[in-house]
């Protein structure tokens, strides 16, 4: 299966101003082979394949790939030598068809330098068919889903004949399901010979997945292994730098009194059809109460929080009681008055405004009370922000640096400081270690039990089943928009939550 | 795509060097291009600017008479550090500096107002109609002016936050209504004291619109200059310190995210349009008393030169960043280099063509100063 270096990379060196940011990382990936690359958030990896794609060029170091020393001026150069890049945001024109997309930048001509409709989407069906992925080409890619999107992708990279593909954590908004079918592509590739650069932060992928594994940390190879060889425990250590112990802090749960109870909470789809995504949904959460909303993506556990939320306007309904008490609920601006808080599933289309500073986004939700009524005093906002930061270890120069210069994981915790900063009573958290780095989940989980232990009552969804599992308190499990399952107790398991998860998919397989 | 790991700061920032003032200086203006700009331009107003009765640049004059191969003809300090010359830049722009400090609040939320010389024109005839013609008092008639400003405003924002129409296409329908309008209230003749017989006010120069545009202030500053400044500072402020104005940032920096943090999304842009639109008719009020008459077709083109004044502040048109300050800058800008180049006579074709290029450069360096 593995064999000769197909790609080199010596000596990288790559600052940015007065962050050393890949220091001296040597790294190969051989033809037929699945490469991981782990590290937490800002090790340095994202940049180490910049460097590959062209995006950025190294101060120091080379690439060879099959033999010939590349130089790398722009992402079209990488993309001529045959290195292609799926991102996590896909590169796609979501109005335009399956096939000009796959043929976006060498388009086929005909007479006069005409496009060639015909060669286009038959080309387009014929990856596709490679793919086992048969799709209209006709249809504008926005109309598939994200993961038939990221298919799509694939196909688009397969047209333009790469030898070496990075994908950076290509499954972050892929079903179970989807994922599986995205690996059996990647095997696929492999056995075809081409070398595959996979950057993930699921461990279960590392070893369903990679054939090798490299770790880098703190902008320095950390240490290359073969999968086989090398323990959890031993990956973990690598990544993070020292043992963690227990991920999943255990605590003592008391539970107090009902504090939001959701009757008939319905959400009819956008698309007209009358389809209801949330399908009159009932629930409660009590004090103190972590209630893990399990399903896969699409389920409604998703859009059953935005209702609750009042995200979605007059399109979504429910019977809200908060503490025994009937509220009307239209607005995120009412269901703040409320003291209802929404972490959504994505911090950079949803969470934060990018272009404002750590401290604006952070008091950007409690503004009412920066100041006297319609003003803001900025010491205010200074002194209720700074503890915040200070308890969530937020990693930031100054608060008043873009919070788009954060990493990850610490944009993360300043979405969540906003919503802290709101002091809720209810805590509704989408995804709430989604990109994060396993230092800054475990600080996360510690802040969410604490948050719990002080009387909050937590709605929790995760696509990762360990994270559920262990940090739930009760399980929902959704399935087509309706809860198909309570889980408590030892029946929470992953495999379980699974089972409940896609029953009616294996009913009708 | 933002690289989050590249960009994520340091641990410890490196350790500072002591800087000498004079690099401290070169530092600050590093960072701050647009004052930097003004201060070139200032600089080439003083050597690009002829001594009084001489026509020379002061530049040229003074190689001339080191060298001794001219008569320069003039004494003294060239015309540009002399009063009289900022005084009229800040009394011709400060119309324009109106206009993009109300268009400064709609292009943070993203927007854009392309109605602001149209609404500049319908107030100015408004209010002469008022004050002119029918013979209301001074202070009812520019209330008039702001007040129509505001309603156009508000349709405007209606129109975007309400409807859904994009913001240039909400605005060009009422550049080009308000245009009609102003036409409209006087059958599309100017009007002017004793222009029509029933006219109000016959003779002579109508008091208020008189004081507005005479230097009052330390026989240097102008009613109309004061309006402007009091205008920016305020605006400033309220950008600053008001949750409206945070809020206009969070909405041009990311709408969805505003919104699912409790902001009022659709009422502070209506506020924004209808600050512009009462702006806009308060830079119309200004210049009718400039013209000491009602032009049907005053402002035109105004807009683009507001728009102009912002993006060279550096303001992004994509919204959530940018400052009141940056436009102060940005009117100062273009008041200078058009003051310093009708004084050297260039004509007016090649002011265009100047301003054109100022635009350029300016959105190029700024560009490159936000990839850093």
């Amino acid at each position: 299966m593995a064999g000769s270096p197909l790609l080199e990379m010596r000596g990288i060196d790559k600052w940015f101003g007065g962050v050393h940011a890949v220091s001296d990382v040597s790294f190969d990936v051989r033809a037929g082979e699945v490469h991981a690359l782990v590290g937490e958030n800002g090790a340095g990896k994202s940049t180490l394949v910049r460097v590959l794609s062209g995006a950025v060029s190294a101060d120091a170091g080379e690439i060879v790939l099959g033999g010939k020393t590349l130089r790398l001026r722009s992402p079209r150069d990488a993309e001529r030598a045959g290195i292609a890049m799926i991102h996590q945001e896909l590169s796609l024109c979501p109005n335009m068809t399956v096939a000009e997309n796959t043929a976006l930048g060498s388009e086929p001509t005909g007479p006069l330098r005409l496009l060639s409709y015909k060669r286009m989407n038959d080309h387009a069906a014929q990856l596709l068919d490679q793919l086992n992925l048969p799709l209209d080409v006709n249809r504008p890619v926005e109309t598939f889903n994200i993961a038939t999107q990221q298919m799509i992708e694939v196909a688009k990279v397969l047209a333009r004949d790469a030898k070496l593909i990075v994908m950076d954590e290509p499954t972050s908004a892929l079903t179970e399901d989807e994922t599986d079918r995205l690996f059996r592509i990647i095997r696929d590739l492999r056995e075809r010979g081409v070398g595959l650069v996979y950057i993930t932060h699921r461990m279960e992928e590392i070893y369903e997945l990679a054939d090798r594994v490299t770790v880098m940390r703190d902008a320095r190879w950390i240490g290359t292994a073969n999968a086989a060889d090398l323990p959890p425990s031993q990956l973990i250590e690598w990544m993070v730098g020292r043992r963690i112990e227990t991920l999943f802090p255990k605590r003592d749960v008391t539970l107090g009194e009902e504090v939001l109870a959701v009757r008939n909470a319905t959400l009819t789809a956008p698309d007209g059809t009358g389809r209801l995504l949330v399908d009159h949904v009932s629930l409660g959460v009590r004090a103190g109460e972590i209630l893990g909303l399990g399903g896969l993506r699409g389920s409604g556990n998703s859009e059953l929080l935005g209702t609750v939320f009042g995200q979605f306007g007059s399109a979504g309904s429910a019977e809200i009681t908060l503490r025994g008490r009937r509220v009307e609920i239209r607005s995120p601006a009412q269901a703040l008055a409320n003291g209802i808080a929404l972490l959504t599933n994505d911090r950079k289309t949803t969470g934060l405004v990018l272009s404002m500073s750590v401290l604006h986004n952070m008091t950007l939700a409690s503004l009412g009370r920066m100041g006297p009524p319609g003003l803001i005093s900025p010491g205010r906002e200074v002194t209720e922000a700074g503890p915040l930061r200070d308890r969530l270890a937020v990693k930031a120069a100054s608060l008043d640096i873009e919070v788009s210069s954060l990493s990850g994981g610490n944009q993360q915790k300043v979405a969540l400081a906003k919503w802290l900063m709101t002091e809720p009573d209810v805590l509704l958290l989408d995804e709430p270690t989604r990109g994060v780095d396993v230092g800054a989940k475990a600080e996360i989980y510690q802040l969410m039990n604490d948050l719990a232990a002080s009387g909050k009552a937590i709605m929790l969804i995760t696509s990762e089943l360990p994270e559920l599992v262990e940090m739930s308190d009760r399980i929902l499990v959704f399935h087509r928009g309706a809860v198909t399952a309570e889980l408590r107790g030892d029946d929470m398991t992953q495999e379980k939550v699974m089972a409940a998860a896609m029953s009616e998919v294996a009913h009708h397989a | 795509m933002p690289d989050n790991e590249a960009v994520a700061p340091p641990e410890e920032p490196p350790p500072e060097l002591p800087l000498s003032s004079a690099r401290r200086v070169l530092v600050f203006l590093g960072q701050n291009r647009g004052i930097t700009a003004l201060l070139a331009v200032m600089l080439a107003g003083v050597l690009f600017t002829p001594q009084p009765k001489a026509t020379a640049p002061f530049a040229v004059a003074m190689i001339q008479k080191v060298t001794g191969t001219g008569e320069p003809g003039g004494e003294g300090p060239p015309l540009f550090l002399t009063g009289n010359l900022h005084s009229s830049v800040l009394y011709e722009y400060a119309e324009y500096g109106i206009l993009a400090t109300g268009m400064t609040l709609v292009i943070l939320t993203g927007g854009i107002d392309l109605s602001v010389g149209s609404v500049l024109g319908m107030a100015a005839m408004l209010f002469c109609w008022l004050h002119i013609a029918k013979g209301y008092p001074a202070g009812a008639a520019l209330l008039g002016g702001v007040g129509i400003g505001a309603i156009c405003g508000y349709a405007n924002g209606w129109l975007v936050s309400r409807l859904g129409l994009q913001p240039f296409v909400a605005t060009l329908a009422m550049m080009v209504a308000a245009r009609g309008v102003a036409k409209v209230i006087s059958g599309g003749a100017k009007i002017s004291p004793g222009a029509f017989g029933w006219y109000h006010i016959q003779g002579g120069d109508p008091a208020f619109m008189a004081w507005m545009t005479y230097p009052t202030f330390g026989g240097f500053l102008r009613p109309v200059t004061v309006l402007f400044v009091v205008t920016i500072a305020t605006v400033a402020l309220v950008v600053k310190y008001t949750r409206f104005g945070r809020h206009l940032y969070a909405i041009g920096g990311n709408e969805e995210a505003a919104r699912l943090s409790g902001v009022p999304v659709g009422a502070s842009k209506t506020l924004a349009y209808v600050l512009c639109g009462a702006l806009s008719g308060l830079a119309g009020v200004c210049n009718a008393s400039r013209m000491m008459l009602g032009d049907p077709e005053a402002g035109s083109t105004y807009e683009l030169d507001a728009i102009a004044a912002v993006v060279i502040g550096g303001t992004s048109l994509a919204g959530g960043r940018g400052s009141m300050v940056f436009t102060v800058l940005g009117t100062l800008i273009i008041g200078y280099i058009n003051k310093i180049l009708s004084i050297n006579a260039v004509a007016e074709a090649y002011r265009l063509l100047a301003k054109g290029l100022i635009i350029v450069i300016a959105v190029v360096i700024q560009g490159r100063q936000k990839a850093k």
